[in-house]
């Protein structure tokens, strides 16, 4: 099992298994080449990097930078951009408030839809948004994503 | 010198804090005393800077479920402050109350959210009167909501805002104790308390008690 922490990502081959746990308002990008069963995750904490102050030094923690740099460190192991598919969890509000700081998981999800897009990397399942907290693993074996909260049951999509 | 990130608070930074901690702790614990009709003593608070995944170890890693506590501040101060409660700290709260313990946050009725967001008011009045009496500055605060969940999607609230300012939490932990200090049969809980100010409120809160950044 690879753990990947927030604001990180990483990319394993069949039959390693990622896995991020508690993602709150944070979204795990999971991309899979499903003919090399190479799989890929990022954990992302912020839309984007251009937005940044002085934490841009990470470019794993935004959508925009991190997804890319997934993208390239998937290819780089064999896998090819066309064959990506990709499964998103998490962008949760974890307080309820009227206030846009605590929007962030919104807002995480339109950016993560909005590069994947650019990419032409369709998402094929989606476990986002709501009040609650996620664990996700990532099985390279066969592309599925396994989210896991406090207090609903497993999910495998 | 201007406040740019969290990492150049030093020891002196760290004293203040602590000091205005131990005030409002012990405001805090008188009031809780008369509320819940029981002795309850302190002892002095911790304040330190962790990083977030040391922050998530120090609660009891990530998938710990534990009850957070986001308090809006406003007015001279602005910022959050997120208090993360243990089950111990809510099971001393409800059995000092209505006799009963729960086995998991997860069980907490509506009653038992309403009476922890009223302790919450109570910890997060005192810090900030705290504040206000030894600096003259004017704070408000928010009503207290409340997420039970894990612990690291709970951390991550305060961390999207320190992401901007450096990779740092600032914490505060107050220990309350049930019971006598010196009987051995007390019972101590501790509140772990996230100050997530702006940084132009922090070097205001360490200006007007004449302390340079």
């Amino acid at each position: 099992m690879v753990n990947i922490g927030i604001a990180d990502l990483n990319v394993v081959k069949s039959p390693d298994v990622l896995a991020t746990y508690a993602l709150g308002s944070c979204i795990g990008i999971c991309l899979y080449d499903a003919e090399l069963k190479i799989a890929g995750l990022a954990h992302i904490m912020l839309p984007w990097s251009k937005e940044a102050g002085s934490g841009a030094d990470n470019t794993r923690r935004y959508a925009d930078t991190g997804i890319t740099e997934l993208i390239q460190k998937m290819c780089a192991m064999g896998a090819k951009k066309y064959r990506l598919t990709a499964k998103i969890a998490g962008g949760a509000q974890m307080f309820s408030t009227n206030s846009t700081v605590f929007n962030i998981g919104e807002r995480n999800i339109e950016a993560v839809k909005k590069v994947l897009s650019t990419y032409n990397i369709p998402i094929v399942a989606e476990e986002t948004g709501s009040n609650f907290g996620r664990t996700v693993f990532f099985y390279s074996e066969d592309g599925i994503m396994e989210v896991r909260a406090a207090t609903k049951p497993t999910k495998r999509v | 010198m201007s406040l740019q990130n969290m990492d150049q608070l030093g020891a002196m930074h760290f004293d203040v804090l602590r000091e205005i901690g131990n005030i409002g702790q012990g405001n805090a614990a008188s009031s809780l005393s008369q509320m819940l009709s029981q002795t309850i003593d302190i002892s002095v608070p911790t304040v330190k800077l962790l990083d977030f995944n040391e922050s998530v170890q120090y609660l009891g890693g990530p998938e710990n479920v534990v009850l957070g506590m986001l308090v809006g501040l406003k007015g001279d101060i602005n910022g959050m402050m997120l208090y993360v409660l243990q089950k111990s700290f809510a099971n001393s709260m409800l059995n000092a109350v209505f006799g009963k313990e729960i086995n998991e946050l997860t069980d907490l009725d509506e009653m038992d959210m309403s009476f922890i967001q009223e302790i919450g008011n109570i910890l997060a009045g005192s810090y900030v009167n705290a504040i206000s009496s030894l600096t003259g500055l004017t704070i408000d605060i928010s009503v207290p909501t409340i997420s039970i969940d894990m612990a690291g999607a709970i951390l991550a609230v305060p961390a999207v805002e320190f992401a901007q300012i450096g990779n740092s939490v600032l914490f505060i932990d107050d220990s309350f104790i049930f019971g006598e200090a010196s009987k051995s049969d007390n019972n101590e809980v501790k509140s772990n308390m996230i100050l997530v100010p702006e940084l132009s409120s922090l070097e205001t809160l360490f200006s007007r008690l004449g302390i340079e950044i």
